[in-house]
């Protein structure tokens, strides 16, 4: 079946089956491969993106239930050449290690900041618990959060 | 003892050693261009599954897979009957025992490899595991070491002609006479029988390969999840028979590794066998059930421990007795010399004359593959032993634990140190680092509220870990795996415009190596950190190395990086002499410059050196700024640390809750101490896991319980404590830069620290010791049954 989904402001169609699951589409029919996969439970969260700008888990939707709506992958952080401020962020409080989770935590900070722009340790921990990190212990991923907020206000 | 600020040598331009060079690597990861396996995508490349046993123990008696092979976008279905024709069912493990690649003849765990198909399109692979029909004949399970090794248990490797029973290996260290001479001598002897449960290093990227064998020259391009890449293709060129110059072993951006991505697995070998078979690429990523149910497992020690102390409150021995359990194939990754890896660290920080070690390892129908998992070959279960044993010890005979520690510590005018078990510590200062923890968490305040609070019927525990480490394997000369010398390498070019690159044979995971390696060249030549690149991972482009495990990259290739880097500043002090027209011996080095004694503006920077060391080199020297350092360390190194958890536990729910966390850490000189920081707060996440939720079990049948993230508990954000750092820092006094490793202390150290805290909120009620993850219904359960049921 033809499936249509705005991903990153381009339109992307294919022909697919209807098991594809979303994940796939956006790494294989799309090719933006940002989107990691690192469970298949929606448990760890290396695959979140923004459906319609709500932190989904892709790999645990088909990519037709994301037809006609929009899709945002780190890929579309970056904008005119600058990197968002959760992009900068993260590099600037070493939120990162391996890189792996780290899209989708940044996806996940960043929809976050877009209904509290000054989150306390705790809401930042709370709306990050859906995303596993297995190399940072989490501090300095809070900390890029806040530190992006914070960015964000000054901009 | 001194600090990060004290080994500065650069300024802040060039970014060497102590700087918090934020990541290079960085800048691809936040805008989701780094390449990881999964990522990896050729012209014609097929997708491979794998069939696994759904039962833990059984006679392998047919495999039908016609309708699997007739199913459209089906390749190839392969068995180990079809690998068999060409040598390849079984495979070396990196301890010298064999495992199958794809079953014969039995299934022995829950999850091992017995088909797998070969398809246009990985959606299609895994449809046609379900049309392989197979046929078990089911066996008894045997699931723990004791159980294994009792008379008369059913031979789980029938497969090797000398196994007369399910022993796998027996070592031991130390003297048996001494310690027990101490013993019969001793005030008090305090024993502990402990489990340290099976966990996962569950990396969030599981492991995969991608095979491309050209049909054409038979040239072998392998992708793989590898934290040791050309060690790889040594054993690729070794189980394959693949000539070694044709096989390039390219492993990239890794997404964790802790040690899951050290043995060569099944799917990496049935990937390449098709498609040397099929004549085209192809990919294999497990699933994250198939990681946990088969790849790499780490821990599964049974341990008994026993100190003797004397009168005075001083320890005199410590025996220990272990077995482990290693499933259904021994394929630790761990020193050929050394059967129990480096257990033997387990007198821990502690000075006393005597020690004996026996250690057993059985084989059970569990999965494989016993890793160091963000360890240094077993040192997590000898560290974990022994604090809980002093904990334990300082409780019998009535002292504070703290002052037990510092009483029996190793002293630093006893540096270096000769163990009881043959070990040599290189240097030291526990009684500064165990201070600075109890300054920084305020004790003997804490003590007095504890008391305070227990009059309330509140619990609050208070719990040090003082651990020991011992990391950065070599020397050559005592270690090796599967008989690979454990030397590391580093080939350093600086170009004619004072760039340079810098190229390794160890492989980052996550620990910032292509900012870090690039700061110690900066250090040693002044060319600013961010003017070299840092390339690891291509066997074709990268000298020999055995890989990053066990915090062996900063002691052993990091030191190749200060030994090369040294090598070519005194060739360039050559090329400066020539170009200031001064006898070398005349020129002093200064930050990034040669400037002759006495004259500082009669100086010439790298950059000028490197330029004439094309365009204009001395008469009689060889051209270039390059070269290429194999180092063998004289000696392992030490990092060590004291750790502080306070806790409260909720006698009625048995829940536990950590409302402090320090961690001071001695890891030598910090390269990077932004880095440092996030490699123990990530480790201290570690240990906190295995202490409170993280382990695999299985039932009596050998199903594996914890295969899934839903199932198999790893903390996320909302559990995971916060963390208060320290530092000390004392030289190693034999590494070239003085560092010692960093990736692992915090796995090692913390997960005693959080144990002894619960168990001292309950030692008033005579609770002496809960197994790991302290569960809510353990702590429970120990309380009720102090309590006199």
């Amino acid at each position: 079946m033809n499936v249509n989904v705005t991903i990153n402001g381009a339109e992307t169609s294919a022909d697919i089956e209807p098991r594809t699951l979303l994940v796939d589409f956006i790494r294989t029919d799309a090719g933006l491969t940002g989107t990691h996969i690192g469970c298949d439970t929606t448990s760890c969260g290396a695959c979140t993106v923004l459906l319609d700008g709500v932190p989904v888990k892709s790999c645990t939707l088909f990519a037709v239930q994301a037809n006609g709506r929009s899709v945002q992958t780190v890929e579309g952080l970056k904008q005119d050449g600058s990197l968002h401020p959760i992009q900068a962020a993260f590099k600037d409080s070493h939120g990162l290690q391996c890189g792996f989770c780290t899209p989708g935590m940044m996806m996940v900070g960043k929809a976050l900041l877009e209904e509290n722009a000054s989150p306390s340790d705790d809401d930042v921990r709370w709306a990050i618990s859906g995303n596993l990190c297995r190399c940072t212990g989490y501090m300095n991923i809070v900390k890029a959060i806040q530190q992006a907020g914070a960015m964000l206000a000054e901009s | 003892m001194t600090t990060t600020e004290d080994h500065l040598g650069t300024p802040p331009e060039i970014g060497g050693i102590g700087h918090n060079v934020r990541r290079v690597e960085d800048d691809r990861f936040i805008q989701g261009a780094g390449k990881y396996l999964d990522d990896v995508s050729l012209p014609g490349m097929l997708h491979m599954a794998i069939l696994r046993s759904p039962v833990a123990h059984a006679e392998l008696v047919s495999i039908d897979a016609s309708e699997a092979e007739a199913l459209d976008g089906v390749v190839a279905v392969i068995t180990g009957e079809a690998l068999a024709a060409h040598n390849l069912a079984w495979m070396p493990t990196l301890s010298g025992d064999t495992q199958a690649v794809l079953a014969t003849d039995k299934v022995r765990f829950q999850g091992q490899e017995v088909a797998a198909v070969v398809a246009t399109d990985p959606y299609i692979a895994r449809d046609a595991l379900s049309l392989i029909f197979v046929d078990y004949e089911e066996l008894p399970a045997i699931t723990n070491p004791m159980q294994a090794m009792e008379d008369g248990a059913p031979v789980i490797r029938t497969d090797k002609e000398d196994q007369t029973d399910n022993l796998a290996y027996e070592w031991e260290a130390g003297d048996k006479d001494a310690t027990d001479q101490a013993f019969a001598g001793a005030a008090h002897v305090v024993t502990l029988d402990t489990h340290y449960p099976r966990s996962h290093p569950s990396p969030l990227e599981t492991c995969g390969a991608v095979a491309d064998i050209n049909p054409a020259t038979g040239e072998a391009t392998i992708y793989l999840t590898s934290q040791a890449p050309h060690a790889h293709r040594t054993l690729f060129a070794i189980v394959a028979g693949l000539p070694e110059q044709n096989i390039r072993i390219i492993s990239p951006d890794i997404g964790g590794g802790f040690g899951n991505k050290v043995p060569i697995y099944p799917g990496y070998v049935v990937a390449t066998a098709a498609s040397l078979l099929i004549g085209k690429p192809v990919k294999w990523v497990e699933t994250r059930t198939e990681n946990l149910i088969s790849t790499g497992f780490a821990r599964d020690y049974h341990m008994h421990g026993e100190l003797a102390i004397d009168g005075d409150g001083r320890i005199t021995a410590m025996r220990a007795h272990i077995r482990s359990d290693q499933g259904a194939f021994y394929a630790d990754a761990q020193p050929t010399k050394f059967r129990a890896g480096l257990f033997h660290i387990c007198t821990g920080s502690y000075d006393f004359p005597a020690a004996h070690v026996v250690a057993q390892g059985a084989y059970t129908n569990k999965a494989p593959g016993g890793v160091a998992y963000r360890c240094s070959f077993r040192v997590t279960e000898a560290s974990y032993l022994i604090e809980r044993l002093v904990q334990k010890a300082a409780t019998t005979i009535g002292m504070d634990p703290a002052e037990f520690r510092m009483k029996n510590f190793i002293k630093p005018e006893q540096f270096p140190y000769h163990s009881p078990t043959g070990f040599v510590y290189d240097s030291g200062d526990y009684h500064t680092a165990l201070q600075q923890a109890m300054d920084m968490v305020g004790y003997d305040e804490l003590r007095a509220e504890q008391a305070q609070a227990r009059e309330e019927g509140r619990l609050i525990g208070i719990g040090i870990a003082s651990f020991t480490e011992v990391v950065g394997a070599g020397n050559s000369k005592e270690y090796d795996i599967a008989g690979l010398k454990m030397f590391d390498s580093a080939e350093l070019r600086v170009h004619p415009t004072g760039k340079a690159i810098l190229k390794l044979g160890v492989k980052t995971q996550g620990q910032g190596h292509e900012t870090t390696f690039a700061q110690i060249v900066a250090s040693e030549l002044g060319i600013p950190a961010s003017h070299i690149a840092v390339r690891e991972g291509d066997t074709d482009n990268t000298p020999y190395g055995l890989g990053t495990y066990a915090s062996r990259s900063t002691p052993v290739a990091g030191a190749a990086t200060a030994v090369i880097a040294r090598r070519l500043r005194e060739k360039a002090r050559k090329i400066a002499a020539h170009l200031l027209e001064a006898a070398p011996e005349d020129l002093e080095w200064s930050v990034d410059k040669f400037a002759v004694a006495g004259s500082p503006d009669r100086s010439v920077s790298i950059q000028d050196i490197a330029f004439a060391a094309y365009t204009n080199p001395p008469d009689g020297e060889e051209p270039g700024l390059e070269g290429v350092h194999y180092y063998d360390p004289p000696n392992m190194t030490y990092p060590f640390g004291s750790y502080i958890v306070v806790v409260e536990v909720d006698a009625e729910t048995g829940e536990w809750k950590v409302l402090r966390m320090v961690a001071v850490d001695d890891c030598g000189v910090r390269i990077n101490p932004m880095i440092v920081e996030g490699q123990i707060q990530g480790g201290l996440t570690e240990g906190f896991a295995k202490a409170n939720m993280q382990w695999i079990t299985f039932d009596d049948d050998g199903n594996c319980i914890g295969s899934n993230f839903m199932d198999y508990l790893v903390p996320t954000a909302w559990e995971t404590p916060r963390f208060e750092l320290g530092e000390t820092v004392t030289p190693s006094p034999h590494h070239p830069i003085g560092a010692k490793g960093v990736g692992e202390s915090a796995t090692v150290g913390s997960p005693a620290a959080y144990v002894n805290a619960v168990v001292d909120a309950l030692s008033h009620l005579g609770v002496d010791n809960i197994d790991m993850p302290v569960l809510p219904h353990r702590v429970w359960s120990a309380v009720k049954e102090a309590d006199g049921g």
